[in-house]
């Protein structure tokens, strides 16, 4: 498209840009800058383990927090407890997926014959960002079992996982949205143009273009989502944070801890640099002026 | 027979009035050109017979039927009419053959074999048969002009509407483009044209209508309406226009 050639960026900021994207990228500063950024990270790294390990309380957090035996010993079943976050996170997301477009596509919805519908969709966003995430997991966890209402699944699983997908459905819309409303009108006059309904265009012709530009930030909120999971174990639900808990109070160290968060880095940082990939990809496609 | 017909068309968008009482009839088979100043409504007028506007005033009826009644189904009617935009307004995430297909698929509920088979005969008409697997983005703009124009051919209108094709081309590319808009004047494609290029006007045109300040000021066959212009406005443009070697 010829509107697309304003959005090429010149290339000093898309240098800096790209620094600001991913900081692990080097190979444009040749192999002086690779030596000087080790030398700079190691400086950087001795400092802090000097001022750490000569801190006062250095001996009482090696011990209580350090301790490999500990680490170890509380990860396999910490590791067991973490398979309900992943799975938590997969389920959560695919419907958090789903619900949260529809609400984006009621909200973009114009005219005034569709202000209810666009209204309730607004509300429904702001009072989901808006509220804790604890407290919905909670209410729901705790109190939609307690009604005892047949045909309702009385699991505390179930309804943290419809309490995460409640809040987070909000945030998504919001992205959703954000690509929606990015999508040039003309496009949507072309595709009306052509015969093609207000539901075709948008299923074949805005949403395509509008989902591909919120790919990387639909990743962030499934960083946010897989961290949250966590949130679950607040109901008593042995998840991988409930499991460290437990094991730090058997043990009166905190090892666990660094061994659940181990296991949440180990998804959430894969997912991380996927998502700074699909930016860099993106942009790359930019300039290239192709959309494949 | 009347292709289309406009009474009285009125449309304002919040205080300014852009069209402010439009009469203009086409018959089938004929060319007629939209000349005069950016703002005097030529583009709205095009949005509006196609439906892409609504009027606030008028009628407009499309092969004797009324297209501005309440209860018209839109998609209907835009099916049968085809416009091209200034802009291109390709789908940058389909391919050329994508583009050229969708909307026979999907409104007219052709087969993809029918649709791809309409499209590549209309593709290879226009010298675009090798283009069929690009994205719009790896195309010059003459060829994406000329990708939109058998996007809108492929629905078989019975009516087109070109709005301004070659405005956003660069000067060796608009040739390519006017000569396939002359093709289908010889085939006898009844179209409205908004247009700057007065040369191609000039040429193409049964009927040539200078638009100012939302009425049409000024109609006639285009030697009328080039050399001997009745009205001062039209003369007063036509004079800018040769001052700026456009004519």
């Amino acid at each position: 498209m010829a509107s697309e050639g304003d959005r090429r960026a010149d290339p000093e900021v898309a240098s800096r840009r790209s620094r600001l994207l991913s900081g692990f990228r080097l190979e444009a500063e040749g192999a002086k800058g690779v030596a000087i950024a080790l030398l700079s990270t190691a400086v950087f790294i001795a400092v802090v383990i000097v001022a750490v390990t000569q801190s006062a309380g250095w001996p009482e957090v090696k011990r209580t927090f350090f301790d490999w035996g500990d680490i170890s010993s509380s990860f396999p079943d910490i590791a067991r407890a973490f398979k309900l976050n992943v799975e938590i996170f997969l389920v959560c997301e695919v419907f958090i997926l789903i619900f949260a477009l529809i609400l984006a596509v009621l909200r973009s919805l114009p005219g005034p014959v569709f202000f209810p519908l666009r209204a309730l969709a607004t509300i429904y966003s702001d009072l989901a960002r808006g509220v804790p995430t604890i407290l919905v997991v909670a209410v729901l966890g705790y109190g939609a079992p307690a009604l005892q209402l047949t045909g309702v699944p009385r699991s505390r699983v179930f309804w943290a996982g419809v309490g995460l997908i409640l809040i987070y459905s909000g945030y998504v819309a919001e992205v959703y949205r954000a690509g929606i409303e990015s999508v040039h009108p003309s496009q949507e006059a072309a595709a009306r143009s052509l015969g093609l309904s207000r539901f075709q265009a948008m299923r074949r012709v805005i949403l395509p273009q509008a989902i591909r530009r919120v790919i990387p930030p639909l990743l962030n909120d499934f960083i946010g989502l897989q961290k949250d999971t966590a949130l679950v174990g607040t109901l008593g639900v042995i998840e991988a944070f409930n499991q460290s808990q437990i094991d730090t109070n058997a043990t009166f160290t905190y090892g666990a801890y660094l061994a659940a968060a181990a296991l949440f880095v180990a998804i959430t940082i894969p997912l991380a640099r996927l998502t700074d990939w699909l930016i860099a990809r993106d942009r790359r496609r930019r300039q290239a002026g192709a959309l494949a | 027979m009347t292709a289309v017909r406009l009474e009285n068309v009125h449309k304002s968008f919040g205080e300014s009035e852009v069209l402010r009482g439009i009469d203009l009839e086409l018959a089938d088979h004929e060319v007629v050109c939209l000349i005069g100043a950016s703002g005097s409504g030529k583009s709205t007028l095009l949005r509006c017979v196609n439906l892409l506007e609504r009027l606030d005033a008028g009628r407009i009826f499309l092969g004797g039927e009324e297209i501005t009644r309440r209860g018209v189904d839109v998609n209907a009617v835009r099916r049968r009419i085809g416009i091209v935009f200034q802009a291109f307004n390709l789908f940058p995430h389909m391919t050329v053959l994508r583009n050229v297909t969708l909307a026979p698929r999907d409104v007219l509920d052709l087969s993809r074999r029918e649709a791809e088979q309409r499209a590549l005969e209309l593709l290879d008409r226009f010298g675009l048969a090798d283009r069929r697997d690009e994205y719009p983005d790896r195309l010059s703009g003459g060829q994406q002009q000329r990708v939109a124009i058998v996007r809108a051919l492929a629905m078989r209108p019975e009516l087109m509407l070109l709005d301004e094709v070659t405005s956003a081309l660069d000067p060796e590319l608009v040739a390519d483009v006017l000569n396939v808009i002359r093709e289908l004047a010889a085939g006898g494609m009844t179209m409205l044209i908004a247009t700057h290029e007065m040369g191609f006007a000039r040429d193409i045109a049964n009927r040539v209508c200078f638009l100012d300040g939302g009425l049409i000021v000024e109609e006639g066959g285009p030697d009328e309406i080039f050399a001997r212009p009745k009205q001062a406005r039209t003369q007063r443009f036509l004079e800018r226009i040769i001052e700026a070697g456009r004519l």
